[in-house]
């Protein structure tokens, strides 16, 4: 929970990890992967405050302590979603997965929540995991890496056939929130790595799932805008755009929430911090504060106290059925309608 | 002028074809050694491992033209360093082989039409700009769509502009209307607001797009921001 002007906003961050990518770690022969991976990661860390950077080592791998201070003592998170993250070609015993995420969330039962994952190209193997995974973690979400590798696949899409087997799978098993990365090096190289039409087309076919966009698609903003203005199951997931943005490119930061509030709306964006990328504390405390810098941005929907409540927590809190204390509620009023425009509404799938 | 200063201005005419921005700009050319004898090395760099092969191609095949195409130039060689796909990417354009050639079995052709959909989005980028400052001149909806080619200023951004659509074979003659939607059709005057919202938004995309990698080519190799324009 977090407290700026006399106003509580309860903190659900829907975007979290536990990872080990020390060297010991490392598969052998693929060490140059290991280690380019978070040494990427690192380089985006370098996009937050510098008196939040972390040295290579510690940011390799960090302990349990670390974890709890940045997120619940300092980080004013009351829970948080792990999104697993496997890399398995490249990390032994995997980089950040639920198993590793579960040992830690059976401390805090009450404030860590473990998501799973799946893929399709592993078939019936897969949907028995998948299961047994649910069953043992009690997964609600999942999160998806449409660019993962395997045996020399570099991707996949949620389009293909044997994805809906998996998206019912989930239905069945009471999966309802389907977190989707998009990223570089999805097959075939030669198309656009970070197409989000495949999300469009199983956002509407499954209307009973939740699709959270992670990185609200960056960096195609504007076709999952314009895809998620349309799709009333679409989600934006904040992580990179408050972490990656907000301090190093205040500017630009403030044209994507406006962007993100006029076609997507307050009532679906969700807040992530992506740690151990960025520590949550300076991101709540930064978000919470703040405003378009100037005038110039006044063509954009403004963001009130009750817009910051829902990105904050409340939205996710829905969507994964946590119970919100009564003061850090908003004070109960008719729904209101989704916040997407009109002219949204208009959008065709053309500029 | 020196070789090695035409060598650089042909690498200007290079663009990252994902952010619309000069490789020379972007400070993606590391280096470009040019030997006595006319030969030329250009080393290319990128803000991540793991940036996109196919647009990472692109740059290092359109680099290597771009100097080839210089009469005093004789041998080119064009490397791009510190990139999990490097040693695919050089071979390939070492030979002046294709993307699929670089990637067998990988891909389901070259990426003429992965250019063409970024040629599309930055044209629309740029004419939102040049939109914009008509509109806070106090000109309506009618009067901006009822511009021309010829009505453009003569600035980089108009001048780029009528650059994709000679590229992507839209009408760029004098008398072609100034604001076109991606498809090349006009922009009309009742759908003007809502283009424009849609251009904007894609303007949105590529300039934070840019200013992340700005941001982590910087910290990868350590350089200075003094050259960066703040955003």
């Amino acid at each position: 929970m977090y407290e700026h002007n006399g106003e509580k906003y309860f903190v659900l961050d829907t975007h979290t990890h536990f990872w080990d990518a020390s060297p010991e770690n490392w598969v052998k022969g693929q060490e140059q992967f290991a280690e380019g991976w978070i040494n990427c990661f690192h380089a985006y860390q370098g996009l937050g405050p510098p008196e939040t950077h972390w040295p290579i080592e510690k940011f390799q791998k960090y302990t349990e302590d670390d974890f709890v201070t940045d997120m619940f003592e300092e980080g004013y998170v009351d829970v948080a979603v792990f999104q697993p993250t496997y890399l398995k070609q490249w990390y032994t015993n995997g980089f950040n997965t639920a198993e590793a995420n579960s040992k830690l969330a059976e401390k805090y039962p009450d404030r860590l929540i473990v998501n799973g994952r799946w893929d399709p190209r592993e078939g019936d193997e897969g949907l028995r995991q998948l299961e047994e995974d649910a069953q043992r973690y009690g997964h609600k979400g999942v999160k998806l890496y449409t660019a993962e590798w395997r045996n020399g696949s570099r991707g996949w899409s949620l389009k293909d056939p044997e994805s809906q087997r998996f998206l019912d799978k989930c239905k069945e098993l009471g999966i309802v929130n389907i977190h989707v990365h998009k990223g570089p090096t999805i097959w075939p190289l030669d198309k656009d790595a970070f197409d989000v039409a495949d999300v469009d087309y199983v956002a509407t076919n499954n209307p009973e799932l939740n699709f959270i966009v992670e990185h609200v698609g960056l960096p195609r903003i504007e076709d999952f805008c314009f895809m998620a203005t349309q799709e009333p199951n679409v989600y934006a997931g904040l992580a990179v755009v408050i972490g990656g943005l907000m301090h190093a490119r205040p500017r630009f930061f403030a044209k994507v929430m406006g962007e993100l509030l006029f076609w997507v709306g307050e009532d679906k964006m969700l807040f992530g911090a992506d740690y151990a990328i960025w520590e949550p504390k300076w991101q709540v405390e930064g978000f919470i504060d703040w405003n378009y810098p100037d005038e110039t941005f006044s063509d954009y929907p403004a963001l009130g106290v009750d817009g910051k409540k829902k990105i904050m927590g409340l939205n996710a809190a829905k969507l994964y059925g946590v119970e919100v204390p009564q003061e850090l509620q908003l004070p109960p009023e008719e729904a209101k309608e989704p916040a997407a425009r009109d002219d949204a509404q208009l959008v065709e799938d053309r500029a | 002028m020196t070789i090695h200063s035409r060598v650089l201005e042909a690498l200007a005419t290079v663009y990252d074809p994902e952010l619309d921005e000069p490789i020379t700009s972007l400070r993606f050319v590391t280096s470009c050694e040019v030997s006595a004898d006319g030969d030329v090395d250009v080393r290319l760099r990128l803000p991540t491992p793991q940036c996109a092969p196919n647009f990472a191609y692109l740059m290092a095949a359109d680099a290597r033209n771009a100097v080839r195409g210089l009469p005093e130039v004789r041998d080119v060689t064009v490397v791009l360093e510190d990139h999990y796909t490097g040693d695919e990417i050089n071979t390939a354009v070492g030979r002046g082989e294709g993307f699929a050639e670089a990637f067998p079995g990988e891909t389901e052709g070259e990426l003429d039409s992965l250019r063409e959909l970024f040629q599309r989005k930055a044209l629309v980028a740029r004419e939102s700009r040049l939109c914009e400052e008509l509109l806070a001149e106090g000109l309506t909806p009618e009067e901006v769509t009822a511009r021309r080619v010829t009505d453009l200023p003569d600035d980089p951004n108009a001048r780029r502009c009528i650059e994709l659509r000679e590229q992507l074979g839209i009408h760029a003659e004098h008398d072609a209307p100034a604001f076109v939607r991606p498809d090349g059709e006009p922009v009309a005057a009742a759908d003007l607001r809502l283009w424009l919202r849609k251009a904007r938004l894609m303007r949105t995309s590529l300039e934070v797009n840019g200013g992340i990698c700005r941001s982590l080519l910087r910290i990868r190799y350590d350089l200075s921001d003094a050259k960066e324009v703040a955003a």
